[in-house]
């Protein structure tokens, strides 16, 4: 076993431990930080994807984790409110049920990713940063102006969703939900990235000539990329949404891009848990360092340029050296 | 005469003022090496990269195996079996050799949306790329990264990735450069025994490569083929002589 195996599994057990020691010790606060911790780190999981194994620098994917949250709240407030989600051309309920929120969401990003994909990725470098960061805010404006759902003040989830017989408004079952939703995230990445669409996907960041020489077009897996990626961060936006009981514009901002731009790199890029590690550091030093003053960010950009200038591996590649997925 | 796997009829080709390929014929038979030769400049790269279907032609028509392919992307084409190797190894450095050519292996069977099964687990994959790495002579080198190769096993990687697909054409732009004097003897055996699993185009400035391998040369100067003929026509022709090799071959 590789010492980044090793590192990955005493991460994840780390989580489940602190998890589990803070609810027994009566510290629902700290269960509730480790969970929203476990949910950037899927969010980051996402990103990853494009950004890490596909080298698809989104400056947009807020946009995904926005539509995550709001197929949460929309639904659940539809339902709570007694009123249909729809009347035309059929009559549709809203629902409680956290199983058909995260397929909602993850179907509803697919299908909104696949065209902005499709244009953005006609560009590269600079511009495709511009252009999904350009995307992002269309549906974050869209989202303020519009006042159905609340427009900027966002809308309420007066109780969490819920999954069959389990009391999520427990916080550490809400967090055993989160962490498996994680894994099972991870598990499915990983295997993508090892399988052939992986070898692909790296062959179109390393030398897309090449694999357009070879008889692919880059394009195509590019877009994959994107989409899958924008899937994986609307199941984290749809838990996000529940852990907060509230969804509202600002999950659309281009900070919460920039956020989970920051955990990748924080963690290690192209890393399988880079994105998990980076999520508990940020976590972290929002808790600590924001108890202690409002300009928490100043350190977390200090750790950042650190990371940048001395670890090219994030956290990850400080402790386990160079990539090893030859 | 069998009929040319590869012909190009009347290819224009200009960048601005300046005219890149001016009314090029040329074909290529099975079984034959046909050298492309010209000074630097003349065009031969861009030749190249119009067959390959990199940059569209401004006029004239490409066909392969009787059929026209102008409308067909570079993707398309390689499929259809145009290999290309480049001038400057074009590989994924930070994957293993054997991934490299698994990746060419995957890319021709068209399974590449692939999601779940490890490709190091799919055997039918690695002993495919394994046999094409032996073939290109980096057998030993399989488990290496592609960055750390020497200069000449990237090119040789390149070479087991263009037998991966199994190709009906090479199309070839210097493999010879910045080879040693024996890496250059021993690309010269390479080239001459693959001339068998299927023709070659081949753009090169190594004289005494392209006289020892070439069935046929095609002299390209400013754009417009000059002469094309056997080695022996192409040493006696007078305007090659002016316009290109000058003393190197008398």
């Amino acid at each position: 076993m590789t010492r980044e195996s090793l590192l990955n599994i005493a991460v994840l057990a780390g989580f489940l431990a602190v998890a589990i020691i803070a609810s027994l010790s009566g510290q629902p606060y700290l269960v509730t930080l480790a969970t929203k911790a476990v949910i950037l780190g899927l969010a980051g999981v996402g990103l990853n994807l494009a950004l890490g194994y596909g080298g698809l620098v989104s400056f947009g994917h807020a946009a995904f984790f926005g539509i995550g949250g709001y197929a949460a709240g929309i639904l659940a407030s539809a339902a709570q409110n007694y009123e249909p989600l729809m009347t035309w051309p059929m009559e549709l309920a809203g629902t409680t049920s956290m199983p058909i929120i995260w397929a909602t969401a993850v179907i509803a990003a697919g299908l909104i990713a696949l065209p902005i994909g499709a244009l953005s990725l006609r560009t590269g470098g600079v511009h495709f940063i511009m252009i999904t960061l350009a995307f992002a805010q269309m549906i974050y404006y869209f989202a303020i102006s519009w006042p159905a759902y609340g427009g900027e003040d966002g809308l309420s989830i007066y109780v969490r969703n819920s999954l069959g017989a389990l009391d999520t408004m427990d916080p550490l079952t809400f967090f055993l939900i989160a962490f498996a939703l994680l894994l099972l995230v991870l598990a499915l990445t990983f295997m993508a990235t090892r399988a052939r669409f992986g070898l692909a996907l790296a062959m179109a960041r390393q030398n897309p000539l090449r694999l357009t020489s070879m008889g692919v077009r880059p394009f195509r897996v590019r877009l994959a990329a994107f989409v899958l990626s924008a899937m994986a961060v609307a199941l984290a936006g749809a838990l996000y949404a529940d852990l907060n009981r509230f969804v509202s514009p600002s999950m659309l901002s281009w900070q919460i891009s920039g956020e989970l731009i920051v955990l990748v790199i924080l963690g290690g890029v192209g890393r399988p848990l880079g994105p998990v590690i980076g999520a508990a550091i940020f976590v972290l030093l929002e808790a600590w360092l924001g108890h202690l003053t409002d300009y928490w960010q100043l350190p977390l950009g200090l750790v950042l340029l650190l990371v940048v200038l001395f670890a090219r591996g994030g956290v990850i590649g400080l402790l386990t050296g160079r990539n090893a997925n030859a | 005469m069998p009929d040319p796997i590869l012909k190009i009829t009347g290819l224009e080709k200009s960048f601005g003022a300046l005219k890149a390929t001016s009314g090029v014929t040329l074909d290529l038979f099975p079984g034959e090496i046909h050298a492309l030769i010209g000074p630097n400049g003349a065009g031969k790269s861009t030749l190249i990269k119009q067959i390959v279907g990199e940059i569209p032609q401004d006029a004239g028509t490409i066909a392969f195996e009787g059929q026209a392919i102008d409308h067909l992307d570079a993707a398309d084409r390689a499929r259809i079996g145009l290999a290309r190797t480049f001038q400057v190894s074009q590989i994924a450095p930070e994957l293993s050799a054997l991934k490299n050519v698994m990746l060419a292996v995957e890319a021709r069977q068209g399974r590449v949306f692939r999601f779940f099964r490890p490709v190091s687990r799919d055997l039918a994959l690695t002993d495919a790329a394994m046999a094409f790495l032996y073939d290109a002579g980096l057998g030993e080198r399989a488990t290496m990264r592609a960055a750390d190769l020497s200069h000449g096993e990237r090119r040789q990687l390149e070479f087991a990735m263009a037998l991966a697909m199994k190709p009906r054409v090479f199309l070839m732009d210097e493999p010879m450069a910045g080879l040693s004097p024996d890496g250059s003897k021993r690309m010269t055996a390479f080239l001459s025994d693959l001339r068998r699993t299927a023709p070659i185009l081949l753009v090169e400035h190594d004289m005494e490569a392209v006289f020892a391998l070439a069935d046929r040369i095609s002299v390209l100067v400013y754009g417009r083929v000059i002469a094309t003929g056997t080695v022996a026509e192409i040493r006696a022709n007078p305007d090659v002589r002016t316009a290109y090799l000058g003393d190197e071959a008398a």
